[in-house]
């Protein structure tokens, strides 16, 4: 059904005319110009196309965009803010987690919505929050190592963004 | 223009430098056929050049190469490669890859073979960039070129540093080629400053903010969303069609050509919902072979098999051996499964063709595209944005294809993204294969006799790395007509099934005799460096001697692949009430020559052994004759972090030998490090890959059974 939804997209108040059953991840990608969620599988499996809707991590390619009216969703166009990385995109870059970087995007908003709920996570709750997320050219290890220090510094810093 | 003695005749120089433009310019020729495609009259680049590079007025240093980057972080190590001898930051360093009008032809990225053959050529390079430099440097300043020092694209006089120029000054008014042909002093281990360093990657910042752009996030003014009506399975005719549904579908536009049968749409769902309206019938072949009789058909098809090494009297050591031990190993197929499918996006404008692909091949596949459209290859630009992984699988360009010709038939810029179900349906899976082994060792751990069979892998990882007095190596056909569907290379085609072979079979012969596996690899290994790396990781990782099973869960492996030495260790447990495998810990050594990267050459590592996981543990593609039953992630399972151990890569240093492979050497060692680690678990050895939950429960009943 076409219908107005309005939304707040990566710090922006947005309203979109849409066909609400259309899927997240092709309105994201095609009607408003975001690439950076990726499609891997179409169904679920891969976590490729993650985004957060409000702080929770979900499979955009699985979600009618009508499940967006009244919502914020932030997508990986959204983490820097005035051009300074999220520290976890900069400890991406420092520990290396990442190497055709088709997963990344997702892997990113999955740690930031980790981070969000849990602050400072156990290596079991970061490989169960990140477990369906695929990464065929393994940097899983550094995923991690990028992560903690994240979350480290965080407790440094006494705050989690 | 150069007078330089080194230079070659055949170069065609006025037509180089009318691409190639002002500044310094530095050409690559005479890598030789591995890189060379045959090219004829009709292309614009002269003969025989491989890559160049040009020096502009602002200082900026661009590469034009015809590899590309999928992961494996080459575009970093090669400006890293080219920064150290042409003497400026890497961060002034641009490449521009895989596209075919930019870049001089180049057969492929696969083999290890980038920073291995590529690289030198590309110091080489930097190095004769340097030396003219330099010349116009003494010319401009005065003095002797051997009072010049160079920091970071500055020349200075040495002692008086405010007398200086920098190269975007010397580029700037210069109109220079120099060819590269011949041996150029290059800069040695002790005064690398760039090489050996750990490199920040280049793409990081495009990759972690979605900036970087692959095919799939191009978009053309008119693009269409293409889909293809698909065969149900590999050899199935179609019997009966009926668009009328899908062509009620609102913006949609049905493409028949030559039994293509394809929807075109704006929005990719729409394009979605049309292939779905569309009824079509087929027939089914009849069903040949299977997930499970594939492997007596792959030794029934093989034929007359290859030699690939022998001497020795192979029969008699046979007859004199003590106790022989003879096994088979088999495993399935097992899919690329990059998380970006295969993607292409083509538009036709004015007698030109421009293609955005993601592809490992973009000159070969230009040339097809080229062939297809009837054009000349000059009309024909492939373009390669960032490759969402390949592993070997992104060097077909069937999708490519796809596009081009939709593209031809609709005026139309056209998009196609294979789904994952495409993706698994077309893909060129690593073969299943047969390996058949008899070998014997004396009493005191020599190895006496080697016969060695492989059928469908073909020979890669298969040639001798321990010394045998008697020894047969020979490789069956492995090409296309022996499996039931498409196959091609994976990530050092056949050395994963190879080397798990040869080095369960060399933990068999050394558990027969009671020996420590380690000491009887160290006994019987040929390669000082191989040594060096066993022990090297032995030392690391805290092996236990002693003979195997000791239930302690370790294991080793060892393989020379590309060049380059690798010996890994791993601990396992085996949970026996699901007959999991878990795998806590990986170290792995490598000696590869000079390390451009550190970091990189680590994450390669890592990256490989994670990778191995799955056709060690899981990968194994299901099918019926031509049916292909899996088709998502769902039955086909990948690693995952829950699988992830904690991994250790070493680098052995070895300034002596020039870069070898690192993109593939470690996967070979996956399979056989954690099967001879299962066996030292739970004393029971895995003739099949993958050694899923299921195989180990039931093997271990069996075991208790018995
Ligand atoms: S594309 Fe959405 S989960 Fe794979
Ligand atoms: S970096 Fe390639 S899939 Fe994760």
């Amino acid at each position: 059904m076409m219908r107005a939804l309005t939304f707040r997209l990566n710090g922006a108040e947005r309203t979109l005319e849409v066909d609400d059953a259309r899927s997240l991840l092709v309105v994201l990608r095609d009607d408003l110009g975001l690439t950076g969620a990726k499609y891997g599988c179409g169904v679920g499996y891969c976590a490729v196309c993650t985004v957060l809707l409000d702080d929770a991590p979900i499979r955009s390619c699985v979600t009618p965009v009508g499940a967006i009216d009244g919502h914020t969703v932030t997508t990986v166009e959204g983490l820097a803010s005035g051009g300074v990385l999220h520290p976890l995109q900069q400890a991406f870059i420092d520990h290396g987690a990442f190497q055709c970087g088709y997963c990344t995007s997702g892997m990113l908003l999955g740690a930031v919505a980790l981070l969000r709920s849990t602050p400072h996570p156990t290596r079991e709750q970061m490989v169960q929050a990140l477990d369906g997320h695929l990464c065929r050219c393994g940097a899983h290890q550094r995923i991690l190592a990028a992560i903690e220090s994240v979350a480290a510094q965080g407790a440094a810093a006494g705050e989690a963004r | 223009m150069s007078d330089d003695p080194g230079e070659r005749a055949g170069f065609d120089r006025r037509r180089f430098l009318l691409l190639a433009g002002g500044g310094v310019v530095v050409a690559l020729v005479g890598l030789g056929a591995r890189f060379a495609l045959k090219r004829d009259r009709e292309f614009a680049y002269p003969e025989d050049l491989n890559a160049y590079l040009r020096i502009g007025k602002d200082g900026r240093v661009t590469v034009f190469s015809g590899k590309i980057e999928m992961g494996q972080g080459v575009m970093t190590s090669l400006a890293q490669m080219l920064a150290e001898e042409l003497g400026v930051a890497v961060a002034s360093v641009d490449l521009v890859m895989g596209d075919t009008k930019e870049c001089p032809p180049d057969a492929g990225t696969f083999g290890s073979l980038t920073t291995r053959v590529f690289g030198p050529a590309l110091r080489e390079a930097g190095a004769k960039a340097r030396s003219a430099l330099l010349g116009l440097a003494a010319k401009r300043l005065g003095v002797p070129r051997t009072a010049l020092a160079v920091d970071d694209g500055v020349v200075s006089v040495i002692g008086s540093p405010a007398r200086r120029v920098t190269y975007g000054d010397l580029a700037g008014g210069a109109k220079i080629l120099r060819v590269v042909d011949r041996r150029v002093t290059l800069r040695t281990a002790k005064e690398f400053t760039v090489i050996g360093q750990s490199v920040e990657r280049l793409d990081g910042p495009a990759k972690v903010t979605g900036a970087a752009k692959y095919t799939g996030d191009l978009r053309r003014p008119g693009m269409l969303y293409a889909r293809l009506l698909r065969p149900p399975m590999h050899g199935a005719m179609m019997v009966s069609l009926d668009t009328s549904a899908a062509e009620r579908v609102p913006g949609a536009r049905i493409v028949q050509h030559q039994g293509l049968i394809a929807v075109l749409h704006a929005d990719p769902q729409g394009a979605e919902a049309a292939v779905r309206a569309i009824r079509s019938s087929w027939s089914e072949p009849a069903t040949t072979v299977d997930s499970e009789s594939i492997f007596d058909h792959l030794v029934a098809v093989g034929g007359e098999p290859n030699e690939i090494a022998r001497h020795g009297d192979v029969e008699a050591a046979k007859a004199r051996a003590p106790h022989l031990v003879k096994s088979v190993f088999h495993k399935g197929y097992v899919a690329h499964a990059p998380m970006e499918p295969h993607t292409a996006l083509a538009e036709i404008k004015d007698g030109h063709a421009t293609i955005w692909a993601s592809t490992q091949t973009p000159f070969p596949t230009r040339d097809r595209v080229a062939k297809m459209l009837g054009m000349r290859r000059d009309a024909v630009r492939v373009i390669t944005p960032f490759v969402g992984g390949g592993f070997g699988g992104k060097s077909a360009g069937q999708q490519v294809l796809e596009a081009a010709r939709l593209a031809q038939l609709t005026g139309h810029p056209v998009m196609v993204e294979w789904t994952r179900d495409e993706e698994f349906f077309y893909d060129t899976f690593d073969p299943a294969a047969v390996v058949e082994v008899a070998s014997a060792a004396d009493p005191s751990g020599r190895l006496a006799l080697w016969d060695y069979a492989v059928f469908g892998a073909g020979p890669r990882g298969a040639e001798p790395i321990y010394a045998s007095p008697a020894q047969r190596i020979v490789s069956a056909s492995s090409g296309p007509e022996i499996h039931p569907f498409a196959v091609g290379p994976w990530r050092a085609p056949g050395a994963n099934m190879n080397v798990w072979a040869r080095e369960s079979q060399i933990d068999l012969m050394a558990a027969a005799l009671g020996q420590d596996p380690l000491e009887f690899r160290l006994r019987n290994v040929v390669e000082p460096r191989l040594r060096r790396a066993l022990e090297a990781v032995a030392t690391a990782f805290g092996w236990q001697s002693g003979p195997a099973p000791s239930r302690r869960g370790q294991g080793i492996a060892c393989n020379i692949d590309a060049g380059t030495c690798v010996a890994t260790a791993a601990a396992v447990r085996v949970d026996a009430a699901t007959g999991r495998v878990i795998v806590d810990r990986i170290v792995c050594a490598q000696d590869m020559g000079i390390v451009v990267n550190p970091e990189g050459a680590k994450m390669q590592i890592e990256g490989g052994l994670t990778m191995g996981l799955g056709y060690t543990l899981a990968e194994e593609l299901h099918f019926r004759g031509g049916d292909i039953l899996d088709r998502n992630f769902g039955t086909y399972q990948i690693p995952r972090f829950s699988w992830v151990p904690r991994i250790e890569a070493i680098l052995l240093r070895n300034d002596a030998l020039a870069p070898q492979g690192g993109g593939e050497p470690a996967i070979t060692t996956t399979g056989a490090v954690v099967a001879n680690a299962v066996f030292d678990a739970i004393g029971v050895r895995f003739y099949r890959l993958p050694m899923t939950a299921v195989r180990v429960k039931d093997a271990l009943a069996a075991a208790t059974k018995a």
